[in-house]
């Protein structure tokens, strides 16, 4: 395995803007829901903010944890999809196939993190938003599931340029679309298996916590925190 | 107990009074198919709505994203235990009593397994590509993921529809052949292609009585299995709630309870819709009952421990959903459920004074209800609590979903009033003397 992706979350620097949604929409096509399948918990968000509130008022402490596919090595999502939908590629991505997918749910049932969306209807997009489409990522139809791909279409093309100019892929090269547009810098994305890696190099740090890691679900999104 | 033993009656009189049915078919009969048909069809509109528009039509949402299916899926699954195991053990005790309870059984489950075979499909967000689950040779030279318990579900349905299907085709040989010579044509036709040429020879009849208790033996595993199997596909999720050994064995006695109050269900209506008081007794309603009640307290027993166990380990993820259930939005379907499945059985069926057929019937009627709210306990409240307490939510169903269920209510009435119009649903050659099989 040439590469291994990752990525790190600086929980401290967390502002909780909520660009990195945005980014994400506009990079991957995601579609857009009404208010009323919104409220139905039907919306389409690859990656969350999640807000968690500490103390009492008016001494409130507010901590955002922005929550996306894990990408976990050892994915609970993956043994349960009877047409092999989703699988571990040999990047250790936990990929989506949308041709492959049935929709059977259980892929999503069995998530532990419920970061993986489903295709209600055809997908919609308000006038003009259907103009800014990303040509690399494909629409999804409706009946199959979806989720984080760490951007996918980036890895691929930042692989192909390196390739073509003849050099090796520099760390922080390739930039998913929520790393890219996180104003705090609390993101880093690179590849673990170079220890020399921005993101190697704090997932290494003391700092470092996974989300409900002792699930066994081996993630590779690493949350940085301050220790109590 | 017994006020009257069928056996007793003279053979000619029984082949005339079981036979009977198949010949005359009444307004009300017409007029009850007739209006299940019509909700067949709403239910069939409903189907296609979803499969037109998505998924989006039904309640389904993140975090639920199993609902009504799949709790019908596994409410048809288990009834359809009612007829092998009654029927299965009956016939291998040799319990005398189970002659005219076995036919009725068996093609409980044989329909059961027609419909509830079907939810796996109905879910399916592209359900025109379930046969994507089968292992077809393809160009793509690509294989489905045995790992899958939804494959594993596939393979044992399957296997279960197909046994199931012989074990309530090989006892009706010999009666297809008593009505080979019936005086409607197409009829006399039909039934002389299912005799297989049946002429009652020595010979035929150990053959018959070695391949029922061959196919008895093996569809008992099967159907213990095949249960397991559909226990599993939450079994095998980390999910809260889901991920219990216990469950296996839970969702058998399950699947027994609600077969058996079934069965009683199906018996007293067919007793006075065809006029059989002579043939399905009160001993026979006795004996089931004992039964269902036996289950009742199965259930009881299995469901104390599971709900204890998690309470005992008070592990917030398990208690969030336990909370949800016994306290939370949910309850209200909790206390329903322990109300309708051990409640009234155990006073209606406990105390002998009160066991009447009447009380079996009500007492059945409670537990299919039960049985359907249990599964529900399982799936929507686990889906609505997961470990992300962010993404928690709630199921409300809508109309689509509730067209489908009822479709499926009646179409098994359908089928199960087309049966009894075809064939007769006494097994009549059990009450004349043949020959017989030593073990």
């Amino acid at each position: 395995m040439e590469h291994r992706w990752g990525m790190s979350i600086d929980l401290d620097r967390c502002t909780g803007c909520e660009a990195c949604v945005v980014a994400c929409h506009a990079e991957n096509n995601l579609p857009v829901s009404s208010p009323e399948q919104a409220e139905k918990g039907r919306t389409a968000h690859w990656i969350r903010v999640d807000r968690y509130y500490e103390g009492e008022f008016p001494d409130v402490r507010v901590k955002y944890r922005p929550v996306l596919c894990q990408q976990c090595d050892n994915a609970p999502c993956e043994p349960v999809c009877p047409t092999y939908a989703t699988y571990h590629n040999t990047e250790g991505l936990n990929v989506q196939v949308y041709n492959r997918c049935v929709g059977t749910f259980y892929c999503a049932n069995n998530c532990p993190y419920t970061v993986r969306f489903f295709n209600w209807f055809a997908p919609e997009w308000p006038e003009p938003l259907q103009l800014q489409h990303n040509p690399d990522v494909s629409i999804r139809p409706a009946g199959v599931m979806e989720k984080c791909t760490f951007c996918v279409q980036r890895i691929q093309r930042g692989k192909r340029d390196a390739a073509t100019e003849n050099r090796p892929l520099a760390d922080g090269e390739i930039q998913p679309a929520c790393v890219q547009s996180c104003p705090a810098d609390a993101m880093a994305f690179g590849d673990l298996n170079d220890p020399e890696s921005k993101v190697s190099k704090l997932a290494g740090s003391g700092r470092s916590t996974l989300l409900m890691g002792e699930l066994g679900t081996k993630p590779k999104v690493f949350y940085l925190e301050r220790a109590k | 107990m017994a006020t009257s033993a069928p056996e007793l009656l003279p053979y000619a009189k029984i082949r005339e009074d079981l036979f009977r049915p198949l010949s005359n078919g009444s307004a009300r009969y017409w007029i009850t198919i007739a209006a299940a048909m019509s909700v067949i069809v709403l239910g069939l509109v409903a189907w296609g709505i979803q499969v037109r528009d998505g998924m989006g039509v039904t309640g389904l949402n993140r975090p639920v994203f199993w609902g009504f299916y799949i709790v019908d899926f596994v409410f048809w699954i288990g009834i359809s235990h009612a007829g092998t195991l009654i029927s299965a053990i009956l016939r291998l005790t040799d319990a005398a009593w189970r002659k005219p309870v076995t036919r009725a059984a068996e093609a409980i489950t044989v329909f059961c397994l027609m419909i509830g075979g079907m939810f796996p499909i109905i879910h399916l967000g592209r359900s025109w590509l379930f046969y994507w689950l089968i292992p077809y040779p393809n160009p793509r030279l690509l294989w489905p993921n045995f790992r899958s318990p939804l494959l594993w579900d596939l393979v044992a349905i399957l296997t279960y529809v197909t046994g199931s299907v012989i074990y309530l085709y090989l006892p009706l040989i010999p009666d297809m052949a008593q009505l080979a010579q019936h005086n409607v044509p197409w009829r006399r036709k039909l039934y002389r292609i299912l005799s297989l040429g049946w002429t009652g020879s020595d010979r035929e009849w150990h053959a018959l009585e070695r391949a029922m208790k061959l196919m008895a033996c093996i569809i008992l595993a099967v159907a213990i299995s095949v249960h397991t199997v559909v226990s599993w596909d939450f079994a095998m999720s980390i999910a809260p709630m889901w991920h219990s050994t216990i469950f296996g064995p839970y969702f058998v006695v399950g699947a027994i309870f609600s077969g058996i109050a079934a069965l009683l269900l199906v018996m007293g209506t067919l007793r006075r819709a065809l006029g059989l008081e002579l043939y399905l007794t009160k001993h026979h309603f006795n004996n089931l009952s004992k039964l269902l009640l036996l289950m009742s307290l199965l259930w009881f027993y299995f469901t104390f421990a599971e709900y204890q166990t998690v309470w005992y380990g008070n592990e917030p993820s398990e208690m969030a959903v336990f909370a949800s259930k016994i306290r939370g939005p949910y309850a209200p379907f909790f206390w329903t459920m322990v109300f309708c499945n051990f409640v009234v059985p155990f006073i209606l069926l406990g105390i002998r004074k009160l066991r009447t057929i009447t009380t079996a019937m009500v007492a059945s009627v409670c537990v299919l209800i039960g049985m359907w709210l249990e599964r529900y306990l399982i799936v929507a409240p686990t889906l609505g609590n997961p470990r992300m307490t962010s993404a928690s939510g709630v199921y409300l169903p809508t109309w689509i979903e509730f067209a489908i269920t009822a479709a499926t209510f009646a179409g098994m009435l359908v089928l199960y009033l087309l049966f009894s119009k075809l064939f007769p649903i006494i097994a009549v050659w059990e009450f004349k003397a043949h020959p017989v099989e030593e073990d």
